[in-house]
């Protein structure tokens, strides 16, 4: 028994599919792809209005700030 | 060569090896933009010079017996039989130059067998294994930065790029290998040979080189020592991804009849094949390649917050992770072992640089070290039962055979190069001295270069009415 099926190559390649592991479960891969992708765009949001936070909160007094505007 | 068939395949499998090539010296590329860029300003010269020498060095050695070691050793020997004749990979043998496929008379060491099948496959397979040795030895390169002497780097590139890689390569990512037929190993894009080992090596000798001075605190928490120049860093990481192309490319057999592989697979399909003659197709590794280094690139930026450095070293890690098997996965499995095992190594070089004071400029025992070993370890599991080889009597892929490789790929690097470092260090050879690495690398060098500018830029007013 193989994760792909295969547990030879003695075969015609003519009358050979596909060969990766867990075949049948490709409406499961394609969900778990979409929900990685969904999850990532929640994740980046998040850290991202944590760091924006944190820029707004910084350099009260604009000094800084007036600084990096002279350094272009 | 008989036959427009043969000869339009082999001239075809020439130059599709000569193009690998071509593409993998981008990697070198990228690796001196990288390492440059993390160094110092101070060390920038003496940085570029470390690393770009191996190039020369690896290729002469490689020449000289690196290229006979993989023909000649897959049987161990000693483990699955002896030693293995190759005569056409020696260096004193014609098939080792400029040579038409005849034999002319009094030509020793060449036989019409050889001739007909190395005239034209020689130099290039020759080119992109090279390839793949200088990779592994730069890879140590970055890691030990700004205190190790370059002459012994030197020796641990020729060691690891000429000596150990290419016997692991010969072990376990040749058609024969004894790994292969014995284990069942199966490691396509060298998770192991390449990464694990190169890891393994640049682990030991950064345990006995120790870390840069000011790195740790008195207490000892880890200082952040930040690059001088992340655009550097992050080019040079883009181009080690397009060289990465070549790399894919070059460990693949491009066209291959059933028949030329002793008609192991039946029918008359020609197919493209893996290092152990086992088919795959360059899609399926285009897709792999992709959908890994994505899965790396995103997880690295979640979990590193978008650090540029870490974001773009484990889009590297996660293609290296996914790497033993991406001949072969699904690409939503590429994509997930790219983006969980990076996350693993991206955890590990922290825990491992507190708790253990190990200094690895650049995360290379992280993202080639473990992402190399767990890679491999995961494609074990992943390929479980599969045939490793289209050979009769070969072990299947199985994941003891897989992390028992795992383990000699890392042993391989770490032993023999912790000895030597441990004799180069008794040497007084592996260190600069304090002094000079506090001066830094390029001090003599920047005291010329300004004396050079005030000459000249003297001599130039002098001039000016």
């Amino acid at each position: 028994m193989s994760t792909n099926g295969m547990e030879s190559w003695a075969v015609d390649l003519k009358d050979v599919g596909a060969i990766y592991p867990f075949q049948g479960s490709e409406g499961l891969m394609v969900i778990i792809g979409l929900v990685f992708w969904i999850g990532w765009h929640i994740l980046q949001t998040r850290h991202e209005n944590a760091e924006i936070e944190a820029d707004m909160a910084a350099d009260r007094s604009g000094e800084e700030t007036r600084a990096a505007i002279d350094r272009h | 060569m008989e036959g427009n068939l043969n000869a339009l395949t082999t001239i075809f499998t020439e130059f599709y090896y000569w193009v690998t090539i071509v593409m993998m010296f981008l990697i070198h590329v990228g690796f001196c933009m990288y390492e440059v860029g993390v160094s110092r300003r101070r060390n920038h010269l003496k940085t570029l010079m470390k690393n770009a020498m191996a190039i020369p060095l690896v290729t002469v050695t490689f020449y000289l017996f690196g290229w006979w070691i993989y023909f000649g050793f897959p049987n161990g020997p000693g483990i699955a039989g002896g030693l293995v004749a190759a005569p056409f990979a020696e260096p004193w043998n014609p098939l080792m130059g400029t040579h038409l496929s005849g034999v002319n008379p009094g030509e020793t060491g060449v036989t019409p067998t050889d001739a007909a099948l190395w005239h034209r496959l020689n130099g290039v397979f020759w080119g992109a294994f090279l390839l793949f040795s200088i990779t592994t030895a730069s890879i140590i390169s970055g890691s030990i930065i700004e205190r190790a002497r370059s002459g012994a780097f030197w020796i641990v590139a020729v060691l690891v790029g000429s000596v150990l890689w290419i016997l692991d390569a010969s072990w376990g990512w040749h058609p024969q290998g004894w790994m292969v037929k014995l284990w069942g190993y199966h490691d396509a894009y060298a998770s192991g040979v390449v990464h694990a080992i190169a890891g393994g090596a640049a682990l030991a000798f950064l345990i006995v080189l120790g870390p840069r001075i000011g790195k740790f605190k008195p207490d000892g928490t880890p200082r952040d020592i930040p690059p001088h120049n992340v655009w550097l860093v992050t080019i040079g990481l883009f181009l080690i991804f397009t060289g990465f192309w070549g790399f894919y490319a070059a460990c693949n057999i491009p066209l291959i009849s059933p028949a030329t592989i002793a008609g192991q697979i039946t029918g008359e399909t020609w197919t493209a094949t893996n290092i152990y003659l086992a088919p795959t197709t360059l899609s399926a590794i285009t897709f792999n390649f992709l959908m890994s280094l994505s899965g790396g690139m995103l997880a690295g930026y979640i979990v590193s917050k978008g650090d540029p450095f870490w974001t773009f070293s484990m889009g590297l890690c996660g293609v290296i992770s996914a790497s033993a098997g991406n001949d072969l996965y699904h690409p939503v499995q590429a994509l997930l072992i790219g983006a969980i095992v990076p996350t693993i190594c991206y955890k590990l070089h922290y825990f491992v640089e507190r708790r253990f004071k190990i200094d690895d400029a650049v995360g290379a025992v992280a993202v080639h070290g473990y992402g190399g070993f767990l890679g491999v370890v995961v494609a074990g599991f992943m390929l479980w039962g599969q045939p490793s080889s289209p050979y009769e009597g070969f072990a299947h892929i199985n994941p003891l055979g897989n992390f028992a490789g795992a383990v000699l790929m890392v042993l391989l690097g770490f032993v023999p190069t912790f000895v030597v470092c441990k004799i180069l260090n008794g040497m007084n050879l592996l260190r600069v001295p304090a002094k000079v690495e506090l001066e830094g690398f390029d001090f003599a060098l920047n005291h010329a270069f300004e004396a050079s500018v005030r000459e000249v830029g003297t001599a130039e007013k002098a001039m000016v009415k």
